[in-house]
């Protein structure tokens, strides 16, 4: 009787199936194979040769999360205190640049970025680099933003913002004012109210939102080649190679992408438990 | 003589154009156990609002010690609140919401050298865990220090608010129906509990609630309000016993209210008969609202009586019967010791205390008539009585003039 799933739960059930579990069960079965599908390991151990791919993406993708996170956190705050009608219309434009095409933006990204992009022909018309080197006798004609590990965390924290934002943005917008009131009236200023009662009541969103920024950012593809110049090249590049690129061999590309799933997992494990602590630290 | 707290001037507060507020004036005084009494939706919670600093009121004034206040933030005032909905911090246990205001202690202005200064006033832990651990123990939740707030029932999480606000020991409190969730029995302990507290530690309690018993037994002053309107400031004595309008009258206990001529001082008329009471200073053949308390009427052999009427319906209400009793188609509640049963004619005898007079107000005709107590006698009476009744409301539209 206990074990006994409703009827309705059969579709969600056969989904989660055939879109999650098989994707994962083939990865794995790849991993662990050769061209000829023999058991092997020897897709494990060249992995060290791409260590410095691994710490890149990982590193970038923490910075990114944590740009989202500093950038994300206020907004949503902000969006959180206005009035219903503003909050409409912010969602709507925090979500409008999703319903363009992911590469498209990054494209446009690019033409923004380029030595003689929008952004440098913008100060040269300011005049910003005839300032420049009047003054330090240098001979600037444009700065150098393309094919750097900032424009691609440039493009990471745009395409993903939306995703901090939202989950933070919808936990505060629930949180019952009358517990501001309630903290106010116990002598908690406004300061105070945001770090003994916001902050900690909204961690469950700034999870979710690191979660859901994070995860994407590691194995962001694209953005590293268009933005980065193919210089800054990332896991989620390196996947696509082995499975589209020239270098055609899915099995390795599986077992990379294995271990960056292993790595994921890991990490928010120790964040979620992290989460927790925060929360139990605030108790004592 | 105590002295003067916190006082509303004028005070009105409107919601989108609606007055739910009107023309407050009210003070409160030093140690005094008020209560603000009345009828779902009159404004309670908003007039302690307004105190508490959380709504602005629209137009009048608040003034503490006779500052005001109108504008200062709520974390600056010295007043803590109990709120009507708890308002209880989910991500902290019961310890910790009751430490909350402790832990963040005052910014008092001292004197350092001659000069004053803003000096922020933290409690040593040992201090705060002793002070909270020993409220705990006043609302009896001794045990339950580590207990998370969704753990607690909602009786619980009430004395959870009533800790975490008199930890603090304010001058003020603001309690909003403090009691509301909380069984009968519990609710006697909390009551007596909660007064020996705000005497001994001599806070002023603004207490909110719609029950009647409870301000009665607790309060030092009531303030009766209705539809944003104060209706009558006064001792639990003072209310009970002189109520000023219907309305009063009606929702302080039962009453029976019916429409009486002031024929001269000492001298009211009503059902034909002329009665000896207490009160004066009325115009001659003033129209008035009599009322007649149902405990206090006495009920004698029908020969007797200054009144003659027949039991219609009798309840039993533990320590009295409430007994309905028909007099020529206005049914009076009485409520007596004595098992008299439907049917039996009975008379009864109104001493001149037992009749308060009041002046006819808004309220005038709509409380204090018990016909619709029970039905099914009603329509029984409808033919027999019907000729004295069409008299008996000629003779009331009448009075109304
Ligand atoms: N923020 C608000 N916006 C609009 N109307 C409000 C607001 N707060 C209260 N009101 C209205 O003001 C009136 C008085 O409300 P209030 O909460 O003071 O009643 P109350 O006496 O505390 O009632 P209860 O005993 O049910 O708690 C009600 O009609 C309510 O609808
Ligand atoms: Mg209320």
């Amino acid at each position: 009787m206990k074990n006994r799933r409703p009827l309705f739960a059969v579709p969600y059930v056969v989904w989660m199936a055939l879109f999650v579990v098989a994707p994962i069960v083939m990865v794995v079965i790849y991993a662990f194979t050769t061209a000829a599908f023999d058991p092997t390991m020897n897709n494990f151990t060249g992995m060290g040769t791409y260590l410095s791919i691994f710490t890149r993406s990982f590193e970038l993708a923490l910075i990114a999360t944590l740009v989202c996170l500093l950038i994300g956190y206020p907004i949503s705050y902000m969006m959180a205190k206005e009035g219903p009608g503003f909050q409409r219309i912010a969602t709507v434009l925090i979500m409008l640049p999703m319903w363009v095409n992911f590469l498209l933006r990054t494209y446009a990204w690019m033409s923004i970025l380029e030595n003689n992009g929008l952004l440098n022909q913008f100060f040269s018309a300011i005049g910003l680099f005839d300032l420049i080197n009047g003054l330090f006798g240098t001979d600037i004609q444009y700065f150098r933003m393309i094919r750097t590990q900032g424009a691609v965390v440039l493009g990471m924290v745009y395409n993903y913002l939306p995703f901090m934002i939202l989950p933070i943005y919808s936990v505060i917008v629930k949180l019952d004012h009358s517990l501001t009131e309630a903290a106010q009236d116990l002598g908690a200023n406004s300061v105070t109210v945001f770090r003994k009662v916001i902050l900690p009541l909204s961690l469950p969103g700034v999870l979710s939102g690191v979660t859901m920024v994070f995860v994407p950012a590691v194995s962001t593809f694209a953005i590293s080649r268009l933005l980065g110049g193919g210089t800054h090249m990332m896991l989620g590049d390196l996947i696509e190679q082995q499975f589209l690129g020239g270098a055609y061999n899915p099995h390795l590309g599986s077992a990379i992408a294995l271990v960056m799933m292993i790595i994921v997992v890991i990490c928010m494990w120790v964040m979620n438990r992290f989460g927790e602590g925060e929360e139990q630290a605030v108790m004592l | 003589m105590s002295k003067e707290l916190i006082r509303l001037v004028n005070c009105s507060m409107a919601f989108d154009g609606e007055l739910v507020l009107d023309n407050m004036n009210l003070y409160f005084n030093d140690s005094e156990f008020l209560t603000l009494l009345g009828p779902s939706g009159c404004g309670k919670t908003t007039t302690l609002r307004i105190i508490g600093g959380f709504i602005t009121p629209t137009s009048g004034e608040v003034l503490f010690d006779g500052v005001r206040m109108n504008d200062i933030p709520p974390h600056l005032r010295q007043v803590n609140t109990v709120f009507q909905r708890y308002a209880l911090f989910p991500h902290l246990n019961v310890f910790e919401n009751v430490a909350f205001g402790l832990r963040i202690g005052r910014t008092e202005e001292k004197e350092v050298n001659g000069k004053k200064k803003k000096v922020k006033v933290r409690i040593p832990q040992e201090e705060i865990r002793q002070r909270v651990l020993e409220m705990l123990e006043v609302v009896s939740l001794k045990g339950f220090e580590n207990r998370r707030i969704n753990e607690l029932s909602g009786g619980q999480q009430q004395r959870v608010a009533i800790a975490r606000a008199l930890v603090n020991r304010p001058k003020v409190l603001l309690l909003d129906e403090p009691l509301g969730a909380l069984d009968l029995r519990l609710r006697k302990d909390m009551q007596s509990e909660l007064k020996r507290i705000q005497q001994q530690m001599g806070i002023t309690f603004i207490y909110v609630t719609h029950d009647q018993e409870e301000a009665l037994a607790m309060s030092d002053t009531i303030v009766v309000m209705d539809q944003g309107r104060i209706q009558q400031i006064g001792t639990p004595e003072d209310i009970y016993n002189e109520p000023k309008n219907a309305f009063v009258a009606d929702f302080i206990g039962e009453s029976n209210i019916l429409d009486g001529i002031m024929h001269e001082d000492y001298v009211v008329e009503f059902f034909n008969r002329k009665f000896k009471c207490l009160d004066k200073g009325f115009a001659p053949m003033e129209p008035v609202d009599v009322v007649i308390r149902p405990e206090d009427i006495d009920i004698v052999p029908k020969e007797q009586g200054q009144l003659r009427g027949t039991v219609t319906s009798v309840t039993f209400k533990g320590v009295h019967y409430d007994t309905i009793v028909d007099f020529k188609g206005f049914k009076w509640l009485i409520q007596t010791t004595d098992y008299h049963p439907v049917g039996e004619t009975i008379g009864i005898i109104l001493n001149p205390d037992d009749i308060h007079i009041m002046h006819k107000s808004q309220y005038s005709g709509m409380f204090g008539d018990y016909s619709s107590y029970s039905e099914e006698y009603e329509e029984m009476d409808d033919v027999t009585m019907l000729d004295e009744e069409e008299e008996g409301s000629s003779r009331e539209d009448g009075h109304e003039e």
